[in-house]
Order: C-alpha cells, then structure tokens, then sequence
C-alpha cells in the first residue's frame, strides 16, 4: 500500500491504495468516486477521462502518483453546488447521453476545451471528442449539446423545463398509402 | 378518416400532428428531458461495477486457452490454498445445460467436459481483491485433450462424422448443424423463369459485435436464509430470473434480479452469461458478495453478436421493375453455441418480405456451429445481414432496367393493413413517405449518377419488427406489466419490469404517465429493473418495449385516471368523462372555470375508493400469422419502415471510403419524443456506418498461428468509429400513427440500421461502378476491387 495525496474537485485527500493503481482505480475504489468509468483500462475509450491541471487526460492509463500535487477534476466536480455545469443540463435536454456510460468522460474533454476555447466551431468540438468513443449517439447530439453550452458558459446554469433543445427534428405525417 | 384506423394520417396534411399545438397532447410528441438525464450527467448514476458491498470479494473466469477440446482433469487444490482465496468452482457443480431459446440449451455456466472456443469458462475464483484472484487462476491445473477445430461454417456442415462441436440430436446427424430453415412461397421457378431480368449475386457480411462501453457486471449475494440477489448489467432480468433459478436450484420466489443502469447493450446483453451464474455460485458457497466485472478481452469472447453470413440471391423483375421472385440460400456462422440461433435462422429469411411486395419467395438458411465464440443477436437481429444484399439486389435490377432506384422501391411498395408473401400483418406504413424524404433531402435528383467520378449517392429501404407476438418461452400472460401507485402528494410511482439500456423507456412511461394523469413529470417516479417488486416486462429486445409497455402504461394509467374522474365528478355533481386531468389541474370540460389541483383530485379518489393505484398490461395479437411452421417467428404487432440516402466519396488511389453524410428518414409510428427518436436513428445509422465501413469480429485461422484466437479483442484494434470518422446524420422522423401502438408509436431503435450498409455500397456504385459485396468495405478491400474492376487513379476527377 502507499500513501497518495491528491486534490480532487477541490478537496485535499489521502488514502492508501496498492502502489500499482492507476488513478482511475484510486478515485473509483479508493476515494468513492464512481461517476468516471472503466470501458476497456488500456486508454482506448476515453470513459475515464477527467481533467488534470486543466488537461483532459486518460485516468486509466495514468499511475495516481503522476497525479499527486496536481488539480484533479471528475464529473462529480463540474456542477457549481447544485447547479449542473451548461454542458451536463445541454446534455439532458439534447437527449446526448442515451446509456450514459461513456457521458463522464465526454464531459470532462467537453469542459477541458470549452475552458480554453469557449466558442470552438463543430470541427474543434468533434477534435476534442476524438478520443472518447461512443456507442450509443452517433454523436450529433453530443455535438449539439456542446455547442448550446458554449452559448452560456458563464451564463444561466440551468435553462427552464420545457425550454426544450434547439429546433426539434422534423417530422412529416404519412400519407395513408395502401388506401 | 381517424388517424387510428391504420392507414396512416390519410386526413394527416390537415390535423395537427403530435407536438404541434392543438394536437391535445401536452407530453407526448414534445422534446422533454429525460428522467434519468442529470443522474448520467452528473456521475450519480450508479450502474453494476459502481456497486460495492461490504466484505465483497472480487470473481474472475479461467478460459479455455484451446478453441475445441475434451476436459480431462481440472485440479483446483493449489488455488483453494492461496492465502485470500475463499472459493474455487467448476462446471461440475453447476452441471445444468440452459439457453435463452427453450428448445435449445446447450452451455453449462461453466464448461463441464469439453471446451468449444478459445474463451470459453472453465473454472472461476473470489478472493478478496482482483490480484489474488487473478493469481489464483494461474495456479487451476486443466488437463486437455485437443480436439480438431472448426472455424469455417462450411467445413463444419460438411463433415461426415465426429467429433462434432455438439453430439447430434439423432444418431446419424451431423452435430455442426443447428438448424435448418427452408420456407417456399408462391412458385419461385417459375416466377424466375417469367422474368424479364434475374440478377444473380454472392454477398459476404463478416461478423460484428456490440461493444457496449460498459462491460459486462455482475454482484451475487446470498443471505443465508435462501434468498439470493443478483445485480447485473443484464437487458433481459426477467430471463435471467428464470435461469439462475434453474440452472443453481433455487426457488424463483427467493431470486431477485436487480438491474441497474445498463452502459450500453445492442443485443449483448440479452441472455444469461457465466458471471451471472458464477457470482451466484460462489456468493453462496461463501456467505460473501462476489462481483465479477469482465475485461474488454472478455466481451470481445463472450460476443453473441452479429452472424457472419454468406449468401445467394436469385431476384427476378418484370421489364418494368416489378419484382417477380426472390430465391435466397444463407449460410450462418453461429459460433460455439446456439444462443438465439434458431430464431436468428428464421429471421435470415422471414423478415425481408417487406416493404415491397415479393409474388414467390424462398429462402434456406443453414447454421453453423464453429470453435468460435457464439453469435447472437444484435441491433437489427438477423435481418441486417439479408437486407444489406437484397438492396444491393434490388439496385442492381434498377441499373439493369434504367429505373431510378428510388422510383423502383417506390412502384414495389407493399402497402399498408396488407399481408406479406409469407403472411406478416402490416398494419400502418410511412415507407413511401421515408422515400420522399431522404429524396428530397439528399437532393438525389440532382445528385445520382450525375456527381463527379468518385463520388456518389445511394439509397436502401427496410423494415423491422416492432417487438414479437410469441414471447421467448410459451405463456398466455401479459408480455409487459406495469404497476402505479399514487401519493397523497401529487406524485405518481411507477413500478416498471422493464430494462433501462440508454433507449429511455424509464422516461417513455414518465411520458405516458404525465400526458394521462395530466401531472408534471417531474411528479413521476419511475422505479425499474428490481424483479422484487416490479410487474414482468419480457425485456430490452426485439424492439418491443415502446409499443409494449407504452400499451401497459396506458392501461393502467386509464384505470386510475377512471377512479379520479369519478371521484371529482360526484364532488362537482357532473359526468365523470366531463373531468379532465391536464397540465396539473383537474378541469371541468366546457370552459366552466371550474377547476382544483390534481393533487386534491387524488385525495378524494383515495378518499372514496381507498388506496389509489393500477396495474396495467399488454399482450400481443395472436393468430394473425400464416399457417406453416415457423409461422410465428417474425410475427410483431407492427412494423417500422426505414430509408437511407448515403453520399460517400471514394479515394481511388488508397480504396478509402469516407461518408459525408446519411439521411435517415423513419416511420415510427408517433414520435412519442421527438429528441429521443431521432437519437435512436442516428446511433441506428452510426452502427450501420461502422459495420459498413470497419467493423469485423475475426479470429485467426491455423495458417496464422493460432486458430480460433480473436484477432483483435480490444477498442483501438476491433476499430469502432470516433467522433471524426462518423458522417454527418440528418434524422427525418415520418409518423404514421400506427392503430394498435401507443399514440400511435412504433420502434425506432433497430429499424433504422438496416439501410446504412447497402445504401453505402450502392453509393460506392454510384461513385466509382464498382460493387462491394463483401463486408467490410475497408480501404483493402475496396482497393482490391477497384483494381479488379480496372479502376485506377487515372481516371480520377474524370467527368462522366
């Protein structure tokens, strides 16, 4: 066992986990956070992904001693209080986490490049996503949500119920063919 | 005409549609947010491996390193002596045979004397972390015997004797064969020998699989006092119920199955795997929770996904474009194990008899076992494989007749409240209405055969079910049952058996609940996946949980409406179909001004009819299939129609294909919600894109080394799409009110696969004039055709 030190949305923790955790493992087994997730433990899929010194980064494939001394930040750390963070209330009105399971790591590369470029083009959006892969969306709604929260970073935190994602998809009645 | 009278909106250009204002809906048909949406956003969501339970041990599976042998010995003793190993099990003590399809269960939760895949579980471990459990592993001694393998279906269906992967049901028979389908409608040769055109063609779709970012997961717990729990990532928890209680003898009245969130599923996760049994085993020979969470490596080799197949098509047209006769011979790749193979074996050929109109048709469809880990179903469940070459078909016979392909779909649409060829019910059906869409859309008239050489536009058309008639196991009880329950507060329980895997049929009863009961949604707690205390839904596949469950929601949402009404009526001194419940009041109808809170409208119906709550169910049309064996299978309340347009550009020089953009046009029936339908649409066409473009689960062959070895179990090998390899996807939502789904709802979640993958290969057609007819259509193989067909890069940027 050692001994790690770590500052993780804000809080200074220690706690001790096997010398070979990653840091992946010592904020899911050693601290409680359960919020990033393993998809593959090898840097393949971007589940894990948080933000370390304002970098998103692959937690699964970095040891917990890099992170020591360093600003870690998970999913569990975006919201402001009880306000969720744009992208996380973007998220749920664009419908763009279908299982949820890769929405933590998408997240944190979401805020790392809205926090250094707070108006990025849908290109630098689908740059910044390249290495969190989803199975579920095929990704525009993903795009979308980005982008409705680029328009409010450092704005309103949560828009109202009802308020409802950008233009709905269109739809057309059908005809009753077969008459 | 009513706009549920089956036929679609006839009247529709005129009355307003779901959403709209006036429609008289004020959830249903709106972009809403859904229940569970900031539990996902925020981390709180709790899904299996984010479980942990007090004095938990940690399980791991020892698999067979060997893709076909006999189990000689196993010796346990050396890892029952590690320090922190409290349990060690093998096939031996859990030596009943199960299978998701009755009528074939063939795997044991551990291997009991013969191995079939490289993979396959042997023995398995808990120990007080995941290092001695891993450790422990290495220190089981399995003795094997070798046994030849069988990696190539065709091999495999010709041997002539033993040893077969599984023993013959017969003596005599050949163990390497499965199932046989072989189903003739109409009079195919003579159809055939009428036909102005006959396109002949061979077509390879090579195997794929789900790859849920969340593996699988599972957490056993048994009490002591009998009673065992299970949590597990699990799509179907009613079926796993069923099984653990069969297969490790306990009393079903004393297994819980409790599903949590689920990350992702498509069909791998439809059926009992060895953690679910093995967590449950050794949680009850310790007294301890065990949790086994697999590996990447380990969903790669418990797979169930996607069946190679190679086939045959014969498909006949009159001189016009009619379709006059369809001859199809389909060879499957099942895998070790027969999983759900007997129904993917009928839907190889049942499913394709729509949306056009087939006069003869035949189809024969062989499955396979090899040493290779076992196919199953996957989005799209056995029909995505026929489709992609019977589009391709049907593009080819345009091409032949100078039809456009669209106006050729278009003149063999089969109607709607119609019958297939081979005695399908169709009810509603938009798909004329896809073709208009993704046509206009797309801009096809100005783009097909007229865009610059190497790049082109494509078009393909499906169908799918919308859940199915028969359910898994024989029964006459409900396929999906819902339970409500309401507080003095105003809030409404929902008690749903039904599995949240990311389609959002949490929030399509949330939905359902708030447009009937007229409360917020966020009035409504959805409380699911615990088999405890919630009513059965079947689950999480087939496409069957919307149209299913949705009808049980209602109905149970009607009945207590009922009791509110009357209530509110005899305190008003009016009729009780005068009182409607809407936007968190209940209201006198006319404009009275006469009105009270919802809330108070529940308080006087638990005042005068006692505890207020419902429970509501659906179950399916029976009988209206054809009458021949196999009928049944295929069989679904309704139907969903799909169209694709593709555009995609073709580099002649490398054979890279990349796709700018897919339209996907979807007659779901009603969009219950808009945002949500079109998600499933486009992950829908996303998955197709991969598997037309970059997916395939292989494995070595003996010439490579290593038979029967994945030839790439991880996410940067087995390449799925990123964010920057995915095209464009435009979601154009068709509603045709179908008369039996809820509001009018079909599925959206598997339909709209299908035509990805042709659409794209007759794109490539319409780019460069070569056919892809094996998948995938990666750079190699492109090439490889491009150069076969005499196309360089000479030609490249040449007009045409």
């Amino acid at each position: 066992m050692e001994v790690v030190r770590l500052r993780v949305n804000g809080d200074e923790r220690v706690c001790g986990v096997p010398a070979h955790y990653t840091l992946l493992e010592t904020l899911r087994y050693g601290l409680g956070l359960t919020g990033s997730k393993q998809g593959c433990d090898k840097g393949d899929c971007g589940a894990c992904t948080v933000i370390v010194d304002g970098r998103a980064i692959l937690s699964c494939i970095t040891p917990v001693w890099e992170a020591e001394g360093r600003e870690v930040r998970t999913v569990e750390g975006l919201a402001r209080g009880t306000e969720p963070h744009p992208v996380q209330d973007e998220f749920d009105l664009n419908g763009a986490a279908q299982c949820g399971f890769c929405t933590p790591g998408i997240l944190c590369s979401s805020v790392a490049l809205l926090d250094r470029n707070p108006t990025p083009t849908r290109e630098e959006i689908r740059a910044a996503l390249a290495g969190n892969l989803c199975r579920c969306t095929g990704y525009a709604k993903i795009y979308d949500a980005v982008e409705a929260a680029a328009t409010r970073v450092g704005g309103e935190a949560r828009r109202p119920d009802g308020a409802g994602p950008g233009p709905a998809p269109k739809r057309t009645p059908a005809r009753g063919v077969g008459v | 005409m009513s706009a549920r009278d089956g036929r679609g909106r006839a009247s529709g250009r005129d009355a307003p549609a779901a959403g709209q204002p006036g429609d008289g809906l004020s959830t249903i048909g709106r972009p809403m947010r859904k229940v569970d949406g900031l539990a996902k956003s925020t981390g709180r969501a709790r899904y299996t491996d984010d479980i942990r339970l007090p004095g938990m041990l940690h399980g791991k599976i020892l698999r067979s390193p060997h893709p076909h042998a006999r189990i000689v010995a196993i010796d346990t003793s050396r890892a029952e002596a590690l320090e922190g190993v409290h349990a060690v099990v093998t096939g031996s003590d859990m030596p009943t045979r199960y299978g998701i399809i009755p009528w074939t269960p063939d795997e044991y939760p551990l291997c009991v004397d013969r191995v079939r895949h490289i993979g396959d579980g042997v023995a398995a471990v808990a120990a007080v972390d995941e290092d001695t459990a891993n450790a422990a592993l290495d220190l089981i001694d399995v003795a094997y015997e070798e046994l030849p393998a069988y990696l190539d279906p065709h091999k495999a269906i010709a041997a002539d004797s033993g040893p077969y992967i599984h023993e013959p049901r017969k003596p005599g028979q050949n163990g390497n064969v499965t199932k046989v389908v072989r189903l003739e409608f109409g009079d195919v040769e003579a159809g055939l020998g009428d036909s102005h055109v006959v396109v002949e063609g061979d077509y390879f779709f090579e195997g794929t699989t789900h790859t849920p970012i969340e593996p699988h997961c599972a957490i056993g717990l048994a009490e002591g006092n009998g009673k065992l729990t299970v949590w597990s990532a699990t799509q179907v928890p009613h079926y796993l119920h069923r099984e653990l209680a069969r297969v490790l003898e306990v009393d079903p009245a004393h297994v819980r199955v409790i599903q949590p969130p689920v990350g992702g599923a498509f069909g791998g996760k439809s059926e009992p795997f060895d953690l679910e049994f093995c967590v449950a085993k050794l949680s009850m020979m310790t007294g301890r929770p065990v949790k086994i969470l697999y590996t990447r490596e380990e969903v790669f080799y418990s797979h169930r996904g996607r069946h190679p197949f190679h086939m045959r098509y014969r498909t006949g047209a009159t001189r016009d474009g009619m379709l006059t006769s369809v001859d199809a011979e389909i060879v499957m790749d099942g895998g070790a194990y027969a999983s759900f193979g007997l129904v993917t074996t009928y839907y190889a050929g049942q499913l394709l008899t729509a949306p056009y109109r087939m006069p003869a048709y035949r189809f024969h469809s062989t499955r396979a076992y090899t040493n290779k880990p076992a196919c199953g179903p996957k989005r799209g469940h056995g029909s995505v494989q026929p489709r992609f070459a019977f589009e391709v078909q049907l593009d080819r016979i345009a091409e032949r007749l100078e039809i456009d392909p669209i106006g050729l779909r278009r003149r063999n649409f089969i109607g709607a409240n119609t019958r297939t060829v081979n005695d399908l019910r169709i009810t509603s059906n938009g798909f004329l209405e896809c073709l208009d869409e993704v046509e206009r859309a797309s801009d096809w008239k100005r783009k097909h055969r007229r865009l610059p050489f190497g790049r082109g536009v494509g078009v393909a058309g499906s169908t799918y079910i919308t859940g199915t008639n028969y359910p898994i196991y024989p029964n006459d009880m409900p396929q999906s049952g819902i339970q409500l329950q309401v507080d003095r507060s105003g809030r409404v329980a929902v008690f749903s058996g039904a599995s949240e895997i990311g389609q959002g049929v949490d929030s399509m009863v949330a939905y359902i609940v708030a447009e009937e009961l007229g409360v917020p949604l966020d009035h409504v707690r959805v409380l699911a996946g615990d088999t405890d205390f919630t009513p059965v839904d079947l689950g999480a596949y087939s496409s069957r949980v919307t149209f299913m469950l949705g009808n049980a929601c209602i109905d149970a949402a009607r009945k207590l409406k009922t009791q509110v009404q009357e209530a509110v009526a005899a305190e008003w001194g009016v009729k009780p179909r005068e009182v409607l419940l809407a936007g968190g009041l209940a209201v006198q109808a006319g404009d009275t001004g006469t009105s009270m809170p919802v809330r108070d409208a529940f308080n006087l119906a638990e005042a005068a009819a006692g505890t207020l709550g419902a429970t509501g169910s659906y179950n399916t049309p029976k009988d209206v299939h054809g009458d021949y064996r196999g009928a049944t299978i295929g069989a679904s309340p309704a139907y969903s129609f799909t169209a694709h347009v593709a555009e995609v550009e073709v580099d002649v020089e490398t054979g890279f294909v990349t796709v700018d953009r897919i339209w996907i046009a979807h007659d779901c029936g009603r969009a219950l919600n808009p945002v949500l339908v079109a998600g499933q649409m486009e992950g829908s066409a996303y998955m197709g894109f991969a598997e037309a473009l970059m997916e395939e689960q292989i494995f070595k062959t003996e010439d490579q080394g290593r038979a029967g070895l994945h030839n790439a179990p991880s996410l940067l090998d087995y390449r799925i799409p990123t964010s920057l390899d995915t095209p464009a996807l435009e979601s154009l939502i068709v509603e045709s009110i179908d008369p039996e789904g809820p509001y009018g709802a079909k599925e959206a979640g598997e339909g709209p696969l299908h035509p990805s993958i042709p659409a794209i290969a007759n794109a490539i057609y319409d780019a460069v004039g070569v056919r892809m007819d094996s998948l995938p259509f990666s750079p190699p193989r492109v090439w490889r055709a491009l150069r076969s067909a005499g196309v360089t890069g000479a030609r490249r940027g040449v007009a045409r």
